[in-house]
């Protein structure tokens, strides 16, 4: 029973980040409909939104502390990071310690500006074309946005570790009188992951612009005919979009070390999650997600690895080759998406 | 006994039912036309005949054959061929070419291996393809992208092309739609051109009254889902309850 | 000549002409000389050339001609590699069984995966075919790589070693994958001047291999196959209501470049024996439909220029480095030849994946035919400058040609 509750909370963390990208990408597609696969490269650039933020946080002036010498006997140098002179030095190194949580802040105004540019500059033109084209350059897309962040990054992964104070394991089983040790941070990142889903549903269910654009997924010209200019509002999802991909990115950077291939790597599983899930459903993207994070999980345990070897490698691939010929549509995909 | 014989048909949407019970007799060499006010459930019956839609129950009956539940290939391989409301044709390809694949349709059956051969090598197909379009008046068309054709053009294709296959009934859906009248005479002189010198049935849903009067022999009317009338044209023109079904639903 | 009509023999004569002549054409700088470093013409980026010009002519087939799009087509190629090593672990280095054994199973894969994938269209089967190459990654990578079953030897990769089987190997066969006697890596070197050409087996025997399957591939394009596999792609809908099944004749499209595949995967490994899992990454498969659309999705001849373009380019720029890039720019003002290296330098060396990016994206959007609709443009533009009226219209009224 305890190993059972571990699992399901071991696919819960893996499961909240492909349900983050999957939801991104089925707003896109459902809006837009555009098939992005540059849209795990913008997981990637949260992640390395953190990555700068953590740089620029330690950004650092020398100094030579006189009444120390190093080991050859020269004066020390000592670098102090300039939040640490600003700020204190407890503040400062507080500051620095909390840089990922605070990369949020930072990441929602860079990804949004890095959406926009993407659907104003590019995407846009792609409307029109068909669904392979819009593949193909996203494709090229993501190889020069992965490959920048290689140029300027490097190609090791970077640690990016959590605030100490929740870095640790907390017991999850001592509520109900279980012995469940659990990474704290993973708990953080599926609270953070369902705030934002329900934050998304909520926006899109309560207000007019999430009305408008839910109408807009089921029906684009007869919104357009209504004379709402949905082109706007569509690009503000995309911008949402990515905004999400990349919270997704800063806040998985504890639990892997964010590298420049991080973005295709989630990519082809968050595609295989909304295609599970039903291509252009929301609900189905998260349901997926979270299904196959889970599975996953347990496809790794030892028990799962011995009956079949490897079979935590392929269980995603598995699940998805079986539902897409089982059930075309997907879990809870609709009549008529993408069926030509 | 008719070719082409409906029985009893039904098809639901939900809650809507698109087709109640539909019976119908199509005779062989006729014309005959399917009209009926939007909505009346043209194109569900029609669908319903190429196996594009299964109905809930009933059956049809091609020449003595259950239709139900095969592949439209195979429908089509039994000698039914379709023009569509907006005409579909290879896009990609030379008229020539559309013109060809029906014809190898026909030598070679739904599927043949035949990647060693040369196409140009194929002189008997050309040949047909080429008499066939000449037919038409479009011989000198033949190596344009078939896509850069005009309306009207696309449509005699179309036609063309389900001819290649010299099926045994034609079902056109509202061939004349969104056509300027010239466009229409022509189609209309094409369809009556086709009655006189083939051994063919012709089955035709269309709007403009027009194109029905000039061609059918018989017409169905078919009103929210059912055939409401079914005679000569002479007969159906001051048909009262043919009026009430059109006056209807224009008032 | 050989059933193909005047253009396209003439086509098939530039490709044979160009596979025969490259060790002189590929390599037009004295070994010497500082522009040595654009020299293609020696036989491991050879045979590079065309074994990717039989991946991509046989990708073209199933993409340029009935529009599916797969991203899984290294898993054919990854198989073709596998299944040529355990040839050469078994029985002998002799390249023949190990090639046809390399077709045989990737043509089965491919009917495999085929058959599945193909029951869904579009997107779908975009994904289904990555989903089928991911997996057969993992596979290879790390399931079928285990103590009581070693397939692939995993990370290592498979390799021939001195304590395999060989049942026909013989003393004085070379101990390299040959064909009966002649080994692959035999080299003829052939200095005329301060000229070096290099004349090596290995790149004679993929050459031939390569031009017989390009010639094959228009044999199929010019078929009533291919007829009606451009019809797949035009309007399955029609297709279906003129009696023809499509599903079949997409299925044996995508055997036939699986095929195509397996063969280039086979040859891979006769050049260099030696299967790693890494040749079937999605990655791979990546590279396959960024060739064949740079240089002329649909076109006979489009796919071996995408290949050997990319190919080649690879190999300059990873060569080029800071130095040399100072050594072009010397001839301006000194914060001037900085700032140009700077600029450059992002894009040279290990850089070459963000310029591949760039072209590609700029192909796809402003030149969606790729290289050869680049060519038959610039064509029509001299052609026009000539003011001969008349050539320019018999070229706007032909089929697109090759």
């Amino acid at each position: 029973m305890d190993s059972i509750i571990l699992q399901i909370l071991n696919g819960l963390d893996k499961g909240s980040a492909y349900a983050l990208i999957a939801l991104g990408l089925t707003l896109i597609f459902g809006t837009l409909g555009v098939v992005n696969f540059a849209h795990g490269a913008l997981f990637m650039i949260g992640a390395f939104c953190a990555v700068t933020l953590q740089r620029i946080l330690n950004f650092s002036y020398e100094t030579i502390d006189e009444t120390k010498k190093d080991f050859l006997g020269n004066p020390l140098k000592v670098e102090t990071p300039y939040v640490e002179s600003w700020f204190g030095p407890e503040m400062g190194a507080g500051i620095i310690e909390w840089s990922v949580p605070l990369a949020i802040l930072f990441c929602i105004p860079v990804m949004i500006a890095v959406g926009f540019a993407m659907e104003r500059g590019l995407i846009k033109f792609f409307y029109k074309r068909t669904h392979a084209d819009q593949i193909l350059v996203t494709f090229g897309l993501a190889i020069v946005l992965q490959e920048i962040i290689k140029f300027y990054y490097g190609a090791n992964p970077i640690p990016t570790p959590a605030p100490d104070a929740l870095d640790g394991v907390i017991n999850m089983g001592a509520i109900i009188g279980m012995d469940i040790t659990y990474p704290i941070w993973r708990v953080v990142y599926f609270c953070f992951a369902a705030v934002i889903i329900l934050g998304i549903f909520a926006f899109l269910q309560f207000t007019t612009f999430g009305m408008v654009v839910r109408a807009g997924m089921a029906d684009r010209e007869t919104v357009g005919i209504l004379g709402i200019n949905i082109d706007r509002r569509f690009t503000i999802m995309f911008g949402i979009a990515a905004a999400v991909a990349g919270l997704a990115g800063v806040m998985y950077t504890p639990i892997n070390p964010p590298n420049y291939h991080m973005g295709m790597d989630f990519l082809v599983l968050s595609f295989v999650v909304v295609v599970v899930g039903g291509m252009g459903s929301l609900p189905g993207a998260v349901l997926a997600g979270f299904i196959l994070g889970i599975l996953e999980s347990f496809a790794s345990t030892a028990w799962a690895t011995s009956l079949l070897p490897g079979i935590n490698q392929v269980i995603i691939y598995l699940v998805a080759i079986i539902i897409l010929l089982t059930r075309p549509r997907g879990l809870m995909g609709r009549k008529g998406v993408m069926e030509e | 006994m008719g070719i082409l014989e409906v029985k009893n048909v039904n098809k639901r949407f939900g809650g809507l039912q698109a087709l109640g019970d539909v019976n119908l007799s199509v005779n062989e060499r006729t014309v005959h036309a399917i009209i009926g006010p939007n909505g009346a459930g043209k194109s569900t019956l029609l669908n319903c005949l190429i196996g594009k839609l299964i109905p809930d129950t009933g059956s049809v009956m091609f020449d003595g054959q259950l239709v139900l539940g095969l592949k439209p290939y195979e429908i089509n391989q039994m000698g039914i061929s379709r023009v569509f409301q907006t005409p579909e044709i290879f896009g990609d390809l030379t008229v020539l070419e559309n013109m060809m694949i029906p014809i190898f349709a026909k030598r070679d059956g739904s599927f043949r291996l035949h990647a060693f051969e040369s196409t140009l090598n194929e002189g008997e197909i050309i040949d047909q393809a080429m008499v066939l379009l000449e037919s038409l008046g479009m011989a000198d068309k033949r190596t344009m992208q078939s896509a850069s054709l005009s309306r009207g053009d696309k449509r005699r294709l179309e036609i063309g092309m389900c001819l290649a296959q010299e099926p045994r009934l034609l079902l056109l859906d509202e061939p004349t739609a969104g056509m300027a009248r010239a466009d229409t005479n022509n189609t209309i002189d094409l369809l009556k051109q086709i009655k006189d010198e083939r051994d063919i049935t012709i089955t035709i849903i269309e709007h403009d009254m027009h194109v029905v009067f000039s061609l059918a022999e018989r017409i169905t009317v078919l009103a929210q889902g059912s055939p409401l009338v079914e005679d000569t044209p002479d007969n159906i023109k001051g048909h009262p309850k043919v009026r009430e079904a059109y006056l209807g639903e224009s008032a | 000549m050989l059933g193909l009509n005047k253009q396209d023999t003439s086509l098939f004569l530039i490709v044979v002409a160009m596979t025969v002549l490259a060790p002189f054409f590929l390599n037009p700088f004295p070994s010497e000389s500082s522009l040595a470093l654009f020299n293609a013409g020696y036989p491991d980026l050879m045979q590079r050339f065309v074994i990717f010009g039989i991946f991509a002519i046989g990708f073209n087939i199933l993409f340029g001609l009935t529009g599916y799009l797969s991203f899984g087509h290294a898993a054919f190629l990854g198989v073709g590699s596998y299944a040529a090593v355990w040839i050469f672990k078994l029985f002998t280095y002799n390249v023949i069984p190990a090639i046809v054994f390399s077709v045989i199973v990737a043509g089965a894969f491919a009917l495999f995966i085929g058959y599945i994938s193909l029951r869904r269209s579009g997107i779908y089967f975009s994904i289904l075919t990555l989903a089928f190459a991911q997996m057969s990654f993992a596979l290879a990578y790390s399931v079928l790589s285990n103590p009581n079953f070693n397939l692939t030897n995993g990370e290592t990769g498979l390799q021939v070693y001195g304590d395999d089987l060989q049942i026909f190997h013989r003393e004085n066969l070379p101990d390299f994958p040959h064909l009966f006697g002649l080994s692959m890596r035999a080299n003829y070197e052939l200095e005329i001047g301060s000229w070096l050409f290099n004349f090596s087996a290995g790149y004679y025997i993929c050459a031939i291999i390569m031009i017989a399957a390009f010639y094959l591939a228009v044999r199929i394009f010019r078929s009533p196959f291919g007829t009606m596999l451009r019809a797949v792609k035009s309007n399955q809908t029609r297709m279906y209501y003129t009696g023809l099944n499509a599903r079949p004749y997409t299925l044996a499209a995508f055997v036939v470049s699986g095929m195509y595949a397996g063969l280039a995967g086979g040859l891979m490994a006769a050049v260099d024996p030696l299967a790693g899992a890494e040749r079937m990454q999605w990655t791979a498969s990546g590279e396959v439909v960024l060739m064949t659309i740079l240089g002329g999705t649909g076109t006979l001849i489009g796919p071996i220029l995408g290949a050997g373009f990319i190919k080649y380019f690879e190999n300059i720029f990873s060569k080029i480095n800071d130095t040399i890039l100072h050594g072009w720019f010397a001839f301006l003002p000194e914060g001037l030849e900085n700032l140009m290296v700077a600029i450059v330098h992002p894009f040279i060396g290990k850089g070459w994946h963000l310029t591949l990016g760039i072209l590609f994206m700029l192909v796809i959007i402003f030149l969606p035919g790729g290289l050869v609709e680049g060519g038959q443009r610039i064509l029509n533009l001299l052609r026009r400058r000539n003011g001969q009226k008349s050539d320019a219209d018999k070229s706007a009224q032909s089929t697109p040609a090759e």
